[in-house]
């Protein structure tokens, strides 16, 4: 049997590398109370604010499906595809708290499992492997109930 | 007339396909084409705006001079420009305005590409820092995705069905079957449509454009000048190349997340409405106005959603508006009677000034077996990814 692969942040430092408590990681403007994912640390982009003030701060786990598309066929680099080729669906939802959507592959779900305006939690699963690590990324799966 | 008209002396393409030969021999075509076109000689042009393209090494990032070098070096002052699928609003826009500033009586516009097979990739290396980059890497996220989230959104919140998008692109295959510049020439189905392969669904190999090689060109100038050489010509009324407002709520390519309303009130007007709005502002004129349209149908479902952002109905309705046959040849407002990308596939800077191209083929009555009768104004739309909108209308 191969050791164990180490797991790696497919992105360092955009969620938390907790399976248990996945957090994606953003700012949030201190003057205007905008949120950016991925996180925006030099200047607000509201035009109408000038604060370059921006903690960071965990996005909601939970959202909204506003829509969801698969992939029939294998993209090009520097997508790493596994071979053979699988499929993936890809998530739009919609968090209430930060009022912006944030897309994400489907863990676990395909098309036909999934309805707009369904709950999905966030989640952390594996996006492709080499010799040496497993590297992960958030994902979105259908909440539990 | 309005005052920031500029005239359309010629124009020209080269037609589209997958030739794989060098961009510029694309566009010096189309150019020589549209100065035959104007009854103008090269050395008659004083501006060169170049259409950008990142794929063809510098020559490509350097379009202007590289266009004007092949013409055979005149002494013409150049501008690039790049703006993704809306590079040929933002040469225009730079031919015109040179042209309203009193810089210059004749400009030539010209855009070309050569492209790779299969769907776009973004630029090579590890460019972590890259958007277009990443959203490969991470999320897989081509542009049929983005296409199929509006496609699906459309199903969602509409009714919108397979079928709806379906004939939508058999229309556009309708529309372009003797149209001597579009790539395929092929009357599809319905049933065609339905039974190519999925690619994300809801949308098939069928209703996704295609990648291309083309180019087209525009002869522009001063209306003055234009009164010396010509009489009625059709004329550019508009150029709209603005960007979002902020907060920008509407996911868009090649981003990971909309952004946030949290902290600032969402515009009246969303990007996409706002794209040929604009273009209504500067002409004076309105979507009733219009006799017909050439939209940016990546996907068929995106055509639909056009007819709404460009004003011909209210959101919701444009599938009826295509069920009754207003966008069709004959109909109310014929909606890409070119055949749109479906009958062209991208070739992305000479895009935006192909649909003028066609516009301008329309409103002099030369559209032979594709002909709006009676057309007298028309509008584009189109929109490139980085937050890019395109919009121009020609009239008479
Ligand atoms: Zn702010």
């Amino acid at each position: 049997m191969s050791p164990q692969k180490s797991k790696k942040p497919a992105i360092e430092g955009w969620f938390d590398m907790d399976e248990k408590a996945p957090r994606l990681v953003g700012t949030r403007c201190a003057e205007c109370s905008t949120v950016y994912f991925p996180a925006e640390k030099v200047f607000c982009r509201n035009p109408h604010c000038a604060s370059s003030d921006l903690p960071e701060v965990r996005l909601s786990t939970r959202g909204r499906l506003w829509s969801f598309t698969n992939n029939c066929y294998p993209p090009p680099p520097p997508y790493v595809s596994p071979d053979p080729f699988e499929p993936y669906t890809v998530a739009a939802v919609e968090l209430e708290a930060e009022k912006m959507v944030v897309l994400g592959q489907v863990a676990g779900a395909g098309v036909e499992d999934l309805e707009a305006g369904m709950e999905m939690e966030l989640t952390l699963d594996t996006l492709f492997e080499d010799d040496e690590n497993e590297y992960v990324m958030w994902k979105w799966r259908p909440a539990a109930a | 007339m309005g005052s920031s008209d500029v005239a359309i002396l010629g124009v020209g393409m080269h037609p589209w396909g997958k030739w794989g030969r060098n961009f510029v021999e694309y566009g010096v075509k189309a150019a020589r084409d549209a100065l035959d076109d104007a009854g103008l000689a090269w050395t008659d042009v004083q501006f060169v705006a170049g259409g950008a393209t990142i794929r063809n090494g510098y020559p490509g990032q350097v379009p202007a001079a590289t266009f004007a070098q092949a013409l055979g070096w005149s002494g013409a002052q150049v501008a690039s420009s790049y703006g993704a699928c809306a590079t040929g609003a933002q040469a225009i826009n730079t031919a015109r305005t040179q042209i309203l500033a009193g810089l210059c009586d004749v400009a030539l516009v010209v855009g070309a590409d050569t492209t790779p097979k299969g769907f776009f990739a973004p630029q090579g290396g590890e460019r972590f820092d890259d958007p277009d980059w990443l959203r490969f890497r991470l999320l897989g996220a081509t542009n049929p995705i983005y296409f199929g989230l509006y496609a699906r959104r459309r199903m969602e919140a509409y009714g919108a069905t397979e079928l709806d998008f379906a004939r939508a692109r058999v229309k556009n295959g309708r529309h372009g079957l003797a149209n001597p510049n579009a790539r395929y020439k092929k009357a599809f189905t319905v049933e065609d449509v339905l039974a190519s392969p999925m690619v994300s669904d809801p949308l098939r190999l069928l209703e996704i454009c295609a990648t291309s090689d083309g180019g087209a060109a525009l002869v522009l100038s001063s209306m003055e000048f234009a009164r010396r050489h010509t009489t009625d010509p059709a004329r550019i009324a508009a150029v709209s190349t603005v960007t979002p407002e902020f907060p920008q709520t509407v996911i868009e390519m090649p981003n990971f997340s909309t952004d946030s309303a949290a902290g600032a009130q969402v515009p009246d007007t969303p990007f996409k409405d706002s794209i040929a709005k604009r273009a209504y502002e500067q002409a004076g004129l309105g979507p009733e106005d219009m006799n017909l349209a050439e939209v940016y149908d990546l996907s068929s479902a995106l055509e639909l959603d056009w007819y709404e952002n460009i004003g011909l109905c209210k959101p919701g309705e444009a599938e009826r508006l295509l069920n009754d046959g207003d966008t069709t040849i004959g109909g109310r407002i014929p909606v890409n009677p070119s055949g749109g990308l479906s009958c062209f596939g991208e070739a992305i800077p000479a895009q935006a000034i192909a649909q003028v191209c066609e516009l301008t083929w329309q409103i002099r009555g030369q559209a032979e077996g594709r002909q709006v009768e009676g057309a007298r104004a028309g509008v584009t739309a189109n929109q490139g990814l980085f937050g890019h909108g395109s919009s121009v209308i020609v009239r008479r």
